[in-house]
């Protein structure tokens, strides 16, 4: 077996006594004061994770951003510069190898931050697709280090405490910083559903920021057990949850990310066949109008047949309403009709709704994500 | 260093016993609720149905995590404790206080499978 990393965060966890558990072969965080604390602290004031376990890809070349549509789904080559995209990469037959953020740095430059446990795969398989392109891929995972800091008071807090200045800074737009002697790269993005900032830098700079933040009191440590709850309630997907290598971003409801007007994309055929022919899976949500919990795996009923199973459920933090996401034969897939969930013994009542449990916070709301 | 209670019956699987003569009321340990965090949900069993011993009656659930509740002896519920059902946190707070259920014990002689006070001090570690 291999051996378990560690972030640069790792003493600073054990010593806030963080419950830490073994993620995407990282020592990860999952909670340090308690869930629910944690999910409350960002949705209203600010809470700091951990992400160094993501995984960074540079793709360079004179054909960095052709290649990138090609492997990716959505479009890059006519956003500005300084603009972060969200996108999948996909199998040929339209399925999820994973789901990214894609960098828009320069003309023969890109760089792409994918998922903890996906990164020794994701790499293998943009580099398997350069043949027809002039580009250099280089994982630097290794080398950066990751901090998420997010809630309506982020931007605030680290103008004040980093001295910069963040308020120019769109929504899913990033710009390089040198602060106290380090190179960083700071966008305004997130995995929470609130406004917040993503700050890549190395593993001497993040543990500054880190200590920087902790010791002002105004941002409470948050592990990965909130980063979750937090997601899942803004109806932001997670990589084997709500899209996998089963799943295409169509049936996730994701297609506004996938441009099929693009000339060429790995996986567009299978996915224009697929909306020509019609969904035959779907992802819907679900709310129990019984107090029960509805979990991932636990199956999906309609009268006697199932329909279909929870990807992710929570009894929500934010609205206390127990709710879930349902991978769902498409033709049941009509909200407001009745469901059960099979929950240990029991069959538990529910309706079909939309995913937006939450309504997101963002400071300069865009289309979508 | 968690709690344990003098008196008590313990299962393997982290539930307590308290044996009044032929009521025994169910809770779990203070080890079970702090390994689970907080406590957001308890699903229990109604007033008359039968549990047996080291099967599921029930679970609690923590905010990532459901944990299936084992009988740590046979019986009929007798009654179920709707303080916990309506603040679950109640069993975070004091685990021996708020218990589960009680039962009629159908075999009382079950009990010599459970552990004592100290046996479980030492699984539960």
């Amino acid at each position: 077996m291999d051996e378990i990393l560690k972030t640069c965060l790792y003493d600073k966890h054990v010593d806030l006594m963080a419950k830490m558990e073994p993620f995407a072969g990282f020592y990860m965080p999952i909670s340090y004061t308690g869930i629910i604390e944690e999910h409350q602290a960002v949705r209203q004031h600010c809470g700091m994770f951990d992400v160094s376990h993501m995984g960074e890809i540079r793709i360079k070349g004179k054909d960095a951003i052709p290649f990138v549509e090609y492997v990716t789904t959505n479009e890059i080559a006519s956003k500005p510069f300084g603009k972060v995209i969200y996108g999948l990469i996909l199998y040929e037959n339209g399925t999820c190898v994973d789901d990214l953020l894609v960098y828009k740095v320069a003309e023969d430059e890109l760089f792409l931050v994918v998922n903890a446990s996906n990164v020794a795969k994701d790499y293998t398989w943009i580099v398997e697709h350069t043949e027809n392109f002039d580009v250099l891929v280089k994982n630097e995972s290794e080398y950066w280090s990751e901090v998420a800091v997010q809630g309506p008071e982020a931007e605030t807090i680290l103008q004040d405490l980093m001295k910069l200045t963040l308020s120019d800074l769109g929504f899913y737009t990033f710009k390089t910083a040198f602060w106290n002697g380090h190179d960083l790269l700071i966008s305004r993005t997130g995995y929470t559903g609130e406004d917040g900032f993503e700050i890549y830098g190395d593993a001497v700079a993040i543990p500054e920021i880190w200590d920087l933040l902790y010791q002002s009191g105004k941002v409470l440590p948050c592990g990965l057990g909130c980063r979750d709850t937090l997601r899942f309630e803004a109806a932001l997907p997670l990589y084997g949850h709500e899209i996998s290598d089963k799943i295409t971003p169509i049936e996730a409801g994701l297609g506004s990310f996938v441009k099929l007007e693009k000339p060429n994309f790995i996986g567009k055929a299978a996915l224009v066949q697929q909306k020509e022919a019609g969904l035959v899976h779907k992802l819907v949500g679900i709310e129990l109008t019984e107090k029960a919990i509805p979990r991932q795996g636990y199956e999906v009923y309609s009268g006697e047949e199932k329909i279909g199973v929870v990807t992710t459920g929570y009894l929500s933090i934010s609205t206390g309403k127990p709710i879930a996401n349902v991978y769902m034969d498409a033709k049941f897939a009509k909200i407001g009709d009745p469901i059960t969930v099979q929950i240990r013994t029991k069959k538990i009542p529910g309706l079909i709704r939309n995913r937006q449990y939450y309504k997101k916070n963002y400071k300069q709301e865009e289309k979508k994500i | 260093m968690s709690k344990i209670v003098e008196g008590l019956f313990y299962a393997q699987s982290h539930e307590w016993l308290k044996v009044e003569g032929k009521i025994g009321t169910i809770g779990i340990t203070d080890y079970a609720q702090e390994s689970l965090g907080a406590i957001v949900f308890v699903d229990l069993p109604e007033i008359g149905a039968s549990v047996a011993q080291a099967k599921e009656f029930g679970a609690v659930e923590s905010v990532k995590a459901a944990s299936d509740l084992l009988a740590p002896a046979s019986g009929k519920v007798v009654q179920i404790n709707q303080d916990v059902i309506d603040d679950p946190e109640k069993i975070n707070h004091d685990a021996y206080g708020a218990w589960l259920i009680k039962i009629e014990l159908s075999n009382p002689s079950e009990v010599k499978k459970l552990l004592s006070d100290a046996d479980y001090c030492a699984i539960s570690k």
